[in-house]
Formats: structure tokens, sequence, C-alpha cells
């Protein structure tokens, strides 16, 4: 960002990384994977780099309501520094935090899941979904609690997965009756409490009930958490774990 | 007017008075409880109260994600309502000393076969309702369903349950007695019965009884049913049928902000504000400032309706991603446990005046940290419940006082803490290294 605004130019959109999509190895794929397909389609985007700090999610939601404010209120001064009126981001936790709960702090945006905004992209025909990669293949979606319940995003990761002509094939209990997969709630950097399972363990096996060649999803802590589970039900060979971000740049071999 | 009439209206009088009394003494004191909390502003429009209203409470949306429960609940709910209507004349004959007041003041034809109908319509539902409670019964006692086997239903919320069906019972007996001892009555005299169809079956069958005896069963089934219904409204407040009431408030102010989004907190907003920007002149605040709750004193209104209206269905507990994996969280338990302590509050009130305080408080006492380090803020909770309660609210609530107030913290949350701080990550990565990734790009 800092270069785009030293050589005079404004991006169109930011694209929010988000820790995970920083640090978490596996989230890095993701993070690469959905630059691709912004570089291929050339869109005019820029990231806030070393400038970007945790939205606070994990911090509001322990309820560490000071790490928050610190966090929140650097970003909005930043962000607000350099005008940004559009945001997209591949973390649902990041969306959730960035649309709803900055404009309080005084920042407000434009802020779109790259679920939606991939949808988008697919509607308008900017993103040509090509090379059948995935055609007809058993994909199940795994949906975020911070996207569906929170946000009511429901669809278009699923117009996503459909865009690739696979067999989207619904488990039982998604949707508004999806189950967490255990990370939200700052719960992803701590132990779980006393009981007789681990949250993640129980969503996988509702995933790989229907048998499925891939498992999607549109969240850097949901990721982890399911493919922990599928390797631990020794399924990694044959159950991919996948962002949707991945399936499209896949598909069109970015 | 005989003495005997004279008698009779006197007794209503007293009754109804009584209840009334009693009713509106325990109301007050529920109305007076959700005011313990602190303030918090609802921004809707009328229109979409009502329309959460009508949907939710009236229409009960929410209740058919699950279809048979739903079913059976909904005829409990339609006859609850319509029989409210048989009140009404129950009510003038009372006040009056007279029989069947509405029957034979308005005796053109239209308006008797409007009486019939509504009549009819009562005892079919009304059997059903009988049936449908045998059913709740056994839901309650004999089937196996996880959401009524937890351990917060233990003890009293158990025994709330099966009272209130025995009351749907001993009530539908005593309309049944009263229209069927009435119909045989009719019948003795006249021939013919009213044209009620169960009850007048049932009158043919006792118009052989003494006209004495069946004087003496409608009485009691005329009596047995306005007790019964004053025995509810005065033991409704003490119970999670309070629900019946204050689900139209609840829904009516339904929180308009998406599920993911947690209330900001300005008085910190601005202590940090000040911090970065020196210049910035924090609002003085009155009173002590209290971070997160640690009582019910310290929850919004909104919380506090919240637990009142909860109908202990445990459909947030059976969709909880915790409870499932076998943890202590139960959201229904917080629902309950914020009711209780009110309770408890409000006693020790009446008991010791208005400055009572106790050395207990809603966290710590009731709810502990490993039940609310245990949510995942899924909003799994919210989604279910039927009547718009937010258990993941006054988790929220609590949790802050817990690492703000109490400094409680696992060490791992403590690291996290520290990360943030230090190099805006969860993790011990440092900020230079945010675009790693970027090498990777081509
Ligand atoms: S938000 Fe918390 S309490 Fe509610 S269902 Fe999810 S984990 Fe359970
Ligand atoms: S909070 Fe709602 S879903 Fe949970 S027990 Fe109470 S009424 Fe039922």
């Amino acid at each position: 960002m800092s270069d785009l605004v030293a050589e005079g130019k404004t991006p169109d959109v930011v694209f929010w990384v988000g820790c995970a999509g920083s640090f978490d190895q596996r989230a890095q794929r993701v993070t690469i994977a959905f630059t691709k397909i912004l570089n291929q389609l050339n869109i005019n985007f820029a990231v806030l780099g070393t400038e970007e700090a945790c939205t606070g999610d994990p911090a509001r939601r322990a309820g560490n309501e000071f790490v928050f404010q610190m966090l929140a209120q650097q970003n909005i001064a930043t962000m607000n520094n350099y005008g940004v009126k559009k945001i997209v981001t591949t973390c649902p936790h990041c969306f959730n935090t960035l649309k709803n709960e900055y404009p309080a702090l005084g920042g407000s945006y434009e802020v779109l899941h790259h679920a939606t905004y991939l949808q988008q992209l697919i509607n308008d025909g900017q993103l040509k979904v090509e090379g059948g990669a995935f055609k007809g293949k058993r994909i199940t979606y795994h949906d975020s609690c911070y996207l569906g319940r929170a946000n009511d995003i429901y669809e278009a990761p699923r117009a996503v997965i459909e865009s690739l002509d696979a067999d989207l094939i619904e488990i039982n209990k998604c949707r508004t009756n999806g189950l967490c997969c255990g990370a939200g709630g700052a719960q992803m950097f701590k132990e779980d409490e006393p009981g007789d399972k681990r949250i993640n363990v129980e969503r996988t096996e509702q995933l790989i009930e229907v048998y499925p060649e891939v498992i999607a999803v549109a969240c850097p802590f949901c990721n982890t958490m399911i493919t922990d589970g599928v390797k631990g039900e020794n399924k990694q060979d044959d159950i991919k774990v996948l962002d949707i971000a991945e399936l499209i740049a896949q598909n069109n071999q970015y | 007017m005989g003495f005997l009439q004279i008698i009779q209206i006197l007794l209503f009088l007293a009754l109804v008075g009584t209840a009334g009394y009693i009713a509106y003494g325990k109301f007050k004191e529920i109305y007076d409880n959700i005011n313990m909390g602190k303030p918090e502003v609802i921004d809707t429009t009328l229109g979409f109260r009502i329309k959460n209203m009508l949907l939710i409470a009236f229409g009960q949306k929410k209740m058919f994600k699950l279809t048979f429960a739903a079913l059976l609940h909904l005829v409990i709910y339609v006859s609850f309502c319509i029989t409210q209507i048989e009140l009404i004349e129950i009510f003038l004959d009372g006040l009056t000393g007279s029989h069947r007041l509405l029957y034979h003041t308005f005796d053109g034809p239209v308006f008797q076969t409007i009486y019939l109908i509504v009549i009819n319509f009562i005892e079919f539902l009304s059997l059903l309702t009988f049936f449908v409670t045998i059913i709740f019964i056994l839901r309650r006692t004999t089937f196996k369903i996880e959401r009524f086997k937890k351990p917060e239903l233990k003890g009293w919320p158990f025994r709330d349950a099966l009272i209130i069906l025995g009351f749907e019972l001993t009530l539908i007996t005593f309309i049944f007695m009263m229209n069927g001892g009435d119909s045989a009555l009719h019948i003795q005299e006249h021939g013919h019965g009213y044209g009620f169809i169960l009850s007048g079956a049932l009158g043919n069958a006792l118009s052989g009884l003494p006209t004495g005896l069946l004087a003496f069963i409608e009485r009691v089934g005329w009596w047995g049913h306005l007790s019964m219904v004053l025995t509810f409204l005065v033991y409704l407040p003490y119970s999670k049928h309070l629900h019946v009431m204050l689900a139209f408030p609840n829904t009516f102010f339904t929180r308009p902000e998406p599920k993911g989004e947690i209330h900001n907190m300005p008085a910190i907003m601005n202590e940090v504000k000040s911090m970065i920007d020196p210049s910035f002149v924090v609002p003085a605040t009155e009173g002590e400032v209290q971070f997160g709750a640690k009582d019910v004193y310290d929850l919004s209104w909104k919380n506090l309706l919240d637990a009142y209206t909860c109908t202990e269905c445990g459909r947030c507990t059976a969709a909880c991603p915790a409870n499932q994996t076998g943890k202590k969280l139960s959201p229904r338990k917080i629902m309950m446990d914020t009711r209780d302590r009110m309770e408890e509050i409000s006693k020790g009130k009446k008991e010791h005046g208005p400055d009572f305080a106790d050395n207990k408080t809603l966290l710590g006492d009731y709810i502990t940290a490993e039940e609310l380090r245990a949510c995942t803020t899924c909003n799994a909770c919210v989604e279910e419940c039927p009547v718009n309660i937010s258990p993941l609210s006054i988790i929220v609530e609590l949790r802050r006082n817990l690492i703000m107030e109490a400094s409680d913290s696992p060490a791992e949350w403590n690291n996290i803490f520290a990360n943030l701080e230090n190099n805006q990550a969860p993790w011990q990565f440092s900020p230079e290294d945010r675009l790693k990734w970027t090498e990777e790009l081509n």
C-alpha cells in the first residue's frame, strides 16, 4: 500500500490478508491462491503489508477489550490515513470485525469476504472458471460461523463451488444448523476445556459421512481445524481440505 | 337475586381479586428485577419490532425448525388462546351471577351459530390438547430426548414442566365436566342439548343421573375451570411458562445488529484513544466503571428480559458445539442461572430491605470460568432460540469481567494477548515478516 501511495496511485480494493493468511503456513497457500486470481484478472489491489495489524477479533472475544481497541484503532488510523474505501479478505473473522465492529470506532469501509467477491467476479464475467479439474467431484462445504450465522452469507461460497461444475453435496448439519469447527471465540489459541471430544473431531465426522473428495472451506481457522480432523481420521490421502480460492486457482491452473 | 347468587358473586370476586393481587405483586417484582439491569438502546423501527413479534412470538416461526415438537406445541398454544374466549363468558357469569349469559342474551340464529362453532372448536382443541399433553409428559419422563436430560433440568425445572402439564389435564377435565354436566341438564329440561358435539355426547350419556348430581358436576367444572386459570396466572411468574407472555416483548425488542457483532465498550475505546492521541479528552463518566459483568446488575435490561423469557427448551444447548462435545457449558444454564440470581436478589431485598447485598455474584457462584471459556462464540444458540434470546451476549459480558477485572485468563490466552500487543498478531512472529508469503508468489 505504502509503495502505491508513494507513486501517487490508489488501489481499487485493499486485500486484507489477516494474521493467519500472513503467518500460518496452510493459510499462506490460500493467500497466494487468492492473490494469483487477483493478479490474473489484473485487479488493482494493494495489501497493507507490515502496516496491517490483527483486527483484534480473538482479543475482543476472549474478553480483552483493551487489546482489541488498541489494534482496531491502530488499523483504522492506518486505513483512514490511506483513504481506504473497499476491503476484501479471505478470513470471516477479519471480515466480521472490519465490517460490523469498526464503524462504531470510526472506521467505515465497504468490506467483502472473498466468497462474495469471487461470486461477483464470476457473475459479471470477469472471472471465467475453466479447466474442469473438479468437474463432477464430490465436494461438501463447511459453513464458517462467522460467515454464515454471524453474517447470513450462505449462498456465495456455494455459488463459487457450483461454478466448478462440481457435485456439491450438503451434509445434514449445514447452513444455519452448521456446527462450529471449534476455533472461534479465541478457542484456536488454547486447548479445549475438559470434555468428551474435540469439537473439530465431531465436525469432521459429520463432514466425512457423505464421502466427499474435497471439503471446501472459506476460513483459515476452519481449514486448520478440519485438516487436523481429517488427519485424525487418517483420511488425508482421500479427502482434501481446500479453501474456495484454492479451488478456483487450481481449477484455472493459476 | 337470590341469596345463593349473591354468595356466588362474592366468592367469585374474592377469588379473582386475591389471584389478581398476588399475581400483580409478582409481576411488578419481575418488572423491577429486569430494571436492575443497565440501560441498552435498541435502535429499531416500530415496523421492525412488530414484524419480529408477529413472526416469531405470535407466528412461532423459529419453532418450526423442529417440525414435530412445533406442531405439538402449536396445538397447546392455539387451544390456550382460544379457550380464553370461553373465559369471557365465565367472567360475565361470575360477575352477574347468571348462567351462560352470552348464549341467552343474544338468541338470534346468527349469534347462536357462532356460539356453537366457537364452543365446538374449543372442545375439539381441548380434546386434542389432552392427548398432546400426554405426549409431552411422556417426552419429559419416558422418551430419551437429550435436551430434556441435561443436569440443569434436574429438580425444580423438571417438576415445573410436569406441574404445568398436570394443570393442563386438570383444566381440560373441568371444561368437559362443566359443558358435559350442563348439556345433560339441558337435555333433562328441554329434551335436547345445546348442540355441543363432544360434551353433548357426554351429556347424553350422563342425562340419566339425578339432576342434583349433574348440577354439582357442572358447578365443580365451572369453578374448577376458573380456579385453574387463576392458579395458572399466579403460578406463571415462578415458572418457565412466563414465556407465554414475555415472548412478545422479548421479540419486540429484538436487537438489529448482525449476530457476529459484539457491542462496543465506549469507556475503553475512549481510554485507548487518549493513550494514542494525548490531545483527546476522555468524556467524564458517572460513577465507578466496571468492565463487563460480574453480577446481574451489570448486564443490560435486555439480557435480564431474555432470562425471564427463557422457555428452558434447550434448543440452544442441543446446538452448542461445546455442550455436544461434553464440555460444561450449556447456554440454557446461562439463562436459568441469570434468572435464579435475580430471584435470589429480589427475595433478599424483600426480606432485608432494598440495600440487601450478599457475597455472591452471578460470575463464580452460578457460572464458572470453565463454562465461559468453552464458548466458541459460534452463535448457534442465538440462531436456535425460538424466542430470540442471546445467551452469547451474557457470556461475552461475563468473559470481559473475568479477563479485565479478575485477570483470570488461561496462560495460552495471556500469551496471545502479549503477542498481540507486541507483534500485532496472536503468534510470535515479527510484524516485519507479514509479507514473507509474497516471496513464494512467483
Ligand atoms: S455461541 Fe457459545 S454458548 Fe452459544 S452455541 Fe456457540 S459455543 Fe455454545
Ligand atoms: S435460551 Fe432460548 S433456546 Fe435456550 S432454552 Fe431458553 S428459550 Fe430455549
